[in-house]
């Protein structure tokens, strides 16, 4: 069995699941005034404080939420009503066009329900911004962004991008910047103070903490319109009764990652890179994707021409091998991905793809079992390939 | 054996895939995405018939235990299966999209990727059989029986097809699906065309073919009795929405005779009129029998069963009824079966060319 889609989900770490499971014990709603709500409020304000020092920011600066999409949606959303209820020529939207989902659609929404124009940053070939192409945008749109939006990292290839470039290059021009962290914490160097972003998206279930609690870091001068109505908990920007145990768990999770990051990199890297050269030793004409140097550590992604990648998938599925065509979002039914086509990807290239991530628990022994599965695996991909033709 | 269930988010699929894994088949479930549904799905080429059939499928693997995936074939089935329903409506025929579908696709697109990858044959939740000797019977469940919808399939494709489901009735196959705790179990039966989901078949097409006006004229006395738009709109044996303005002299309903595209006429007459007891044919599958052959044959899905003698030469295959057939359509199969206690077994099949009345007929 080889697990080889971390990106996706990754295992909680057991100390994260003792402190869920010892928080969950307990009575208490953090809002509650009584000893057991202090109690709550405890342990909630002490993850805040430990989530907020590994990653460079202030605890009242840690929002938290349900995780990563909702973070998203609150910061593309709520700034961009912010931003435009104090200027209102503030409408336009900028993504970058490799983004998550929960970004692209979220811009996507406001321009078709809040008439926002949006724009799209371009990316290389290998998935990086030109931070020229940002100032450019920002020049050519003055007192007309609301929001710009750029993740720290990519979900499929794993490039990374300049975040404290492009977050100086936006501050610059006095407009906020988001960047979704969700897939970089953990995995290199993340301090949001030190970026310069105005609001960051982490979420738990990437870096061994649960599925379901995340956060948003919010500077405490960045305006943010709520899209959650209620109790006012969380600055009044994210209502609805704090998820204690979820919390206390994640704040472990966190912790653990960043403190370790660097052991992380350098052992999980040299993990991805033997994968990277047994996968082109055993598939010869396979294409990584991405930035070969600047991308996570834990991710390789490539395009093994002549395959369809679903079917590639479901050949090493078989064979016990767990990997991704792309983002679980969009699996199930085999879309190009948006994010090869915007590398300039042409549709079969972008087809042909799998990704390959690896994490904390990963094995030397995962990877000989890919590397075991693979060359027959594509065999016969390639032979399926020939269904697409119709007969008759 | 490594087989390929194709489960469509029905009931019958479900049980289908559950009783090839209970008799120690390595089943994988693969629903396929026909349908470019832009109503259920945002960005289009993904899923037919709904979302919702998708899901199902997706939980009735999980409760029977198998891998599942989606299949992508909405090109393919755009392709081979509603071109092909529009190109045969335009052309005076009534095609039947069902039986397009198992032809090109899921015994043809899905079984040549399914064996690409390494699997021995699909399976379907369809109510027929397959003899020991791979000859196709119909079903122990004569209402539901869709041995006339798998005709078309040739002996190396029925070679590849494992159904089943064939010694069972429909009820049978509910009670078990609830007995396993599928909860498609008593999800309604699907009736329409998939592809269209409103049910409006004439309307569907007016969107294709656009509005084509031209003359309805009488059979016998080449009279022009009205106007219509669009021939595509008609099939052989319709009596309702003829809108003619030229009342029979007899005061006897009419019905739709034959369609021609070339002048663009539907040609309309009494009930009698419509009678046939030869029917010709072309697209020929012969399993082999010796012809000129004594035996059964359907005309259209669901329809009745008359006695005929079927000759095969060649590319040819022609029907003699022994009792003469109304509403005899072309552009649907013929079907030839040999009369068995042990489910009628199918002798071939053909695409109905003409229907015609013979000398005696006429009289």
């Amino acid at each position: 069995m080889a697990y080889l889609d971390h990106a996706a989900t990754t295992p909680m770490l057991a100390a994260a699941l003792d402190a869920y499971v010892a928080a969950a014990r307990e009575i208490g709603n953090p809002s509650s005034l009584h000893a057991a709500g202090r109690n709550a409020r405890r342990l909630v304000e002490e993850s805040r404080e430990r989530v907020a020092a590994v990653l460079g920011a202030r605890p009242s600066e840690v929002v938290f939420t349900s995780g990563g999409t909702e973070s998203d949606n609150l910061a593309v959303k709520g700034i961009f009503w912010a931003q435009r209820s104090a200027s209102p020529n503030r409408t336009r939207v900028l993504v970058s066009s490799v983004e998550h989902h929960a970004v692209l659609d979220a811009a996507d929404w406001l321009g078709t329900h809040e008439g926002a124009p949006l724009s799209r940053l371009p990316v290389d070939p290998s998935g990086r911004i030109a931070p020229a192409t940002l100032a450019e945008l920002l020049e050519r749109y003055p007192d007309e962004i609301a929001v710009v939006s750029v993740q720290w990292a990519n979900n499929e290839v794993g490039t990374v991008q300049p975040i404290p470039e492009l977050a100086r290059i936006a501050a610059a021009a006095g407009v906020p910047f988001h960047t979704d962290a969700v897939q970089a914490v953990g995995q290199i160097p993340v301090d949001f103070a030190a970026s310069g972003a105005a609001a960051m998206t982490v979420t738990g279930h990437k870096v061994g903490g649960p599925v379901g609690v995340g956060a948003l870091l919010l500077g405490r001068d960045v305006a943010c319109t709520p899209l959650l109505h209620g109790g006012g908990q969380e600055r009044d920007v994210r209502s609805g009764t704090l998820d204690t145990p979820g919390v206390a768990a994640f704040a472990v999770a966190v912790e653990s990652a960043v403190n370790g990051q660097e052991e992380y990199a350098k052992r999980v890297g040299a993990l991805r890179d033997d994968l990277v050269t047994r996968v082109r030793a055993a598939v010869p004409d396979a294409i990584l994707n991405g930035d070969p140097e600047g991308r996570l550590p834990g991710n390789a992604h490539f395009s093994f021409p002549g395959c369809e990648g679903d079917a590639l998938l479901m050949l090493l599925d078989a064979q016990g091998v767990s990997c991704s065509t792309g983002s679980a979002c969009s699996a199930g039914v085999a879309q190009p991905s948006h994010v090869l086509v915007a590398m300039g990807a042409d549709d079969d290239r972008a087809r042909s793809s799998l990704r390959f991530t690896l994490g904390h628990p990963s094995t030397a022994a995962e990877v000989d079992a890919l590397i075991a599965a693979l060359p027959g695996a594509v065999d016969r991909a390639r032979r399926a390939t020939a269904w697409k033709t119709p007969r008759g | 054996m490594r087989v390929l269930a194709a489960m469509s988010g029905g009931v019958d699929s479900a049980v289908a895939a559950a009783r090839a894994h209970d008799a120690g088949h390595d089943v994988t479930g693969v629903h396929l995405a026909l349908a470019r549904n832009p109503q259920t799905y945002r960005t289009g080429a993904r899923g037919c018939c709904t979302l919702e059939d998708s899901r199902d499928a997706r939980r009735a693997a999980d409760v029977i235990g198998i891998p599942f995936y989606v299949w992508d074939m909405a090109d393919q089935f755009h392709e081979s299966v509603v071109d092909d329903f529009v190109a045969e409506y335009a052309a005076g025929r009534t095609p039947n999209p069902c039986l397009r579908c198992n032809e090109k696709i899921k015994f043809a697109a899905v079984l040549d990727r399914a064996v690409a990858l390494g699997f021995d044959a699909v399976v379907t939740g369809h109510h027929a059989r397959l003899g020991a000797d791979g000859e196709l019977r119909r079903s122990v469940d004569d209402g539901k029986d869709q041995s006339y919808v798998l005709a078309v399939l040739t002996r190396a494709q029925l070679d590849r097809a494992v159904f089943p489901l064939g010694d069972s009735t429909k009820a049978q196959v509910r009670e078990e699906a609830a007995a396993r705790g599928l909860a498609v179990a008593d999800k309604p039966d699907s009736h329409d065309i998939c592809f269209i989901a409103d049910g409006d078949t004439r309307g569907f097409l007016e969107r294709r073919l656009g509005s084509a006006p031209g003359d309805v004229v009488d059979g016998r006395t080449g009279e022009t009795l009205g106007r219509h738009n669009g021939a595509y709109a008609f099939t052989v044996g319709q009596r309702k929405g003829l809108d003619l303005r030229v009342p029979a002299a007899d005061g006897r309903p009419r019905y739709v005779l034959s369609i021609t595209p070339v002048t663009n006429t539907v040609t309309v007459g009494p009930r009698e009129d419509l009678e046939v007891d030869t029917v010709t044919a072309n697209r020929v599958i012969w399993h082999g029998a010796p012809t000129p052959v004594e035996c059964d044959v359907q005309l259209r899905a669901h329809g009745e069963v008359v006695p005929a003698v079927v000759t095969v030469e060649g590319e040819t295959f022609t029907a003699r009824l022994r009792t003469p057939a109304r509403g005899v359509a072309a552009g649907q199969a013929i079907v030839a079966y040999r009369r068995d206690p042990a489910g009628d077994a199918v002798l071939g099949s053909a695409t109905i060319t003409v229907g015609s009345r013979s000398a005696e007929l006429v009289r």
